[in-house]
């Protein structure tokens, strides 16, 4: 019986793997630049890239009270 | 021949057509396409809290959407939710099985959820008077690595047992239930658009799925052990994983391959997780050497480091609106850096 369910395995596999030998695939290189031109596109917009000043940071550094 | 031989070559000639495929578009490599690409600044990031009250090891956190309340998990057997900028404790959900892997924030704010070696996924309202379980959802067979709701009324869970699955809550049953990894199922990443996630195994497998269809739509291959961490690159294109080969990798989905690698001679621990910052350019991982490493996506090379624990970082994440990045610990404490 194992060897009725391992030919039922098996057909899985050549099943998927002829799905994804179907794909169409791009360059590298347009990926890169795609990938590229976003990152540039939202450098502005990312804090982490662009550091925070006090104002706009909602971490701030918390002020130490004193006693007047 | 055989039905079985004939099938083994079939699988062998067309495993050799992939290859071919793969190689006829890979014209260049990220980084040699990134050289003309101005390097991203020194990246220092302060700790700007340490948020303590777990007593044991954390094992996950996940940010809330309004980029403020966010949800830790620990083996002492509690959730925690946090007001990251007063480093307030909102909410402490007690759970009724503390080995706990992982734990996630619904879009709406209304649920989180949590799961571990009980093999179950289980859903809290945070809304009603008092925390409730909403959903026991218990159908796998191993553990549970890591769960992303979709919305109040879905959840993907990924598992020990080597299947993904997306559950209706109200039913408590699964609707899809996603096979094809031969290892267990480490994390999951949602895409932006919501059609597609994206698996890591301890296969050292990454996949891609169709969420509705349940199909499993590509296999990328490059890492030489256990996935532990992935997570979608926020254009919808491009997935970044972390392995237990102490490296992580940029697959991109368009050219069906890994594109780039960031490690380090020097490095020896395994990732554990990772996050990237808004515009994508900067990635935080966490390993088991207790730093976070900061890297340069597009370049490959290491900006930055993050160091302050006394134990593994077993978790990152970015809020949605970037101002900060969290780091996890197994010594007990969160950290918010900016």
């Amino acid at each position: 019986m194992s060897g009725a369910s391992n030919l039922v395995a098996m057909k899985k596999v050549v099943q998927q793997l002829r799905f994804e030998a179907s794909i169409n695939r791009v360059k590298v290189s347009q990926a890169a630049a795609d990938l590229q031109q976003f990152c540039m596109q939202h450098a502005l917009q990312d804090p982490l890239l662009t550091g925070l000043s006090s104002n706009t940071n909602p971490f701030r550094p918390q002020k130490l009270c004193s006693f007047l | 021949m055989g039905e079985m031989e004939q099938m083994k070559k079939e699988a062998d000639g067309l495993k050799t057509q992939i290859e071919a495929a793969r190689k006829a578009v890979a014209d260049t490599t990220m980084s040699a396409a990134s050289a003309a690409v101005a390097p991203a600044p020194r990246v220092q990031l302060k700790t700007r809290r340490t948020l303590k009250g777990h007593l044991a090891k954390i094992y996950a956190m996940h940010w809330a959407t309004d980029s403020r309340l966010m949800v830790s998990a620990s083996q002492d057997g509690k959730l925690l939710i946090w007001d990251s900028h007063s480093g307030n404790k909102i909410n402490a959900v007690p759970l009724k099985s503390s080995w706990v892997m992982t734990c996630s924030y619904a879009p709406s704010g209304n649920l989180v959820a949590s799961g571990g070696l009980d093999n179950m996924c289980t859903v809290y309202n945070l809304k009603t008077p008092v925390v409730k379980t909403v959903k026991e959802l218990d159908a796998h067979t191993g553990y549970l690595a890591c769960c992303r709701f979709l919305s109040d009324s879905e959840i993907l869970t990924a598992s020990g047992d080597t299947t993904c699955a997306l559950w209706d809550i109200e039913s408590g049953k699964q609707k899809t239930v996603f096979l094809n990894h031969v290892g267990d199922c480490m994390c999951l990443s949602l895409s932006p658009d919501m059609n597609t996630f994206i698996s890591g195994a301890c296969d050292s497998l990454a996949k891609l799925w169709d969420v509705r269809d349940g199909t499993c739509k590509q296999t990328f291959q490059g890492h030489t052990s256990d996935v532990n961490a992935i997570s979608f690159f926020h254009n919808g294109n491009t997935v970044i994983t972390g392995s237990d080969d102490c490296t992580c990798k940029m697959f991109d989905l368009r050219a069906d391959q890994e594109v780039i690698s960031y490690q380090d001679a020097q490095l020896n621990a395994g990732v554990t997780s990772l996050a990237l910052s808004v515009s994508g350019r900067l990635m935080f991982a966490g390993y088991d050497d207790f730093n976070c490493n900061i890297w340069d996506t597009l370049k490959g090379e290491k900006v930055g480091v993050l160091s302050g624990h006394d134990n593994r970082v077993s978790c990152t994440g970015v809020p949605p609106d970037g101002m900060c990045v969290c780091t996890g610990s197994w010594d007990s404490f969160l950290k918010i850096w900016n």
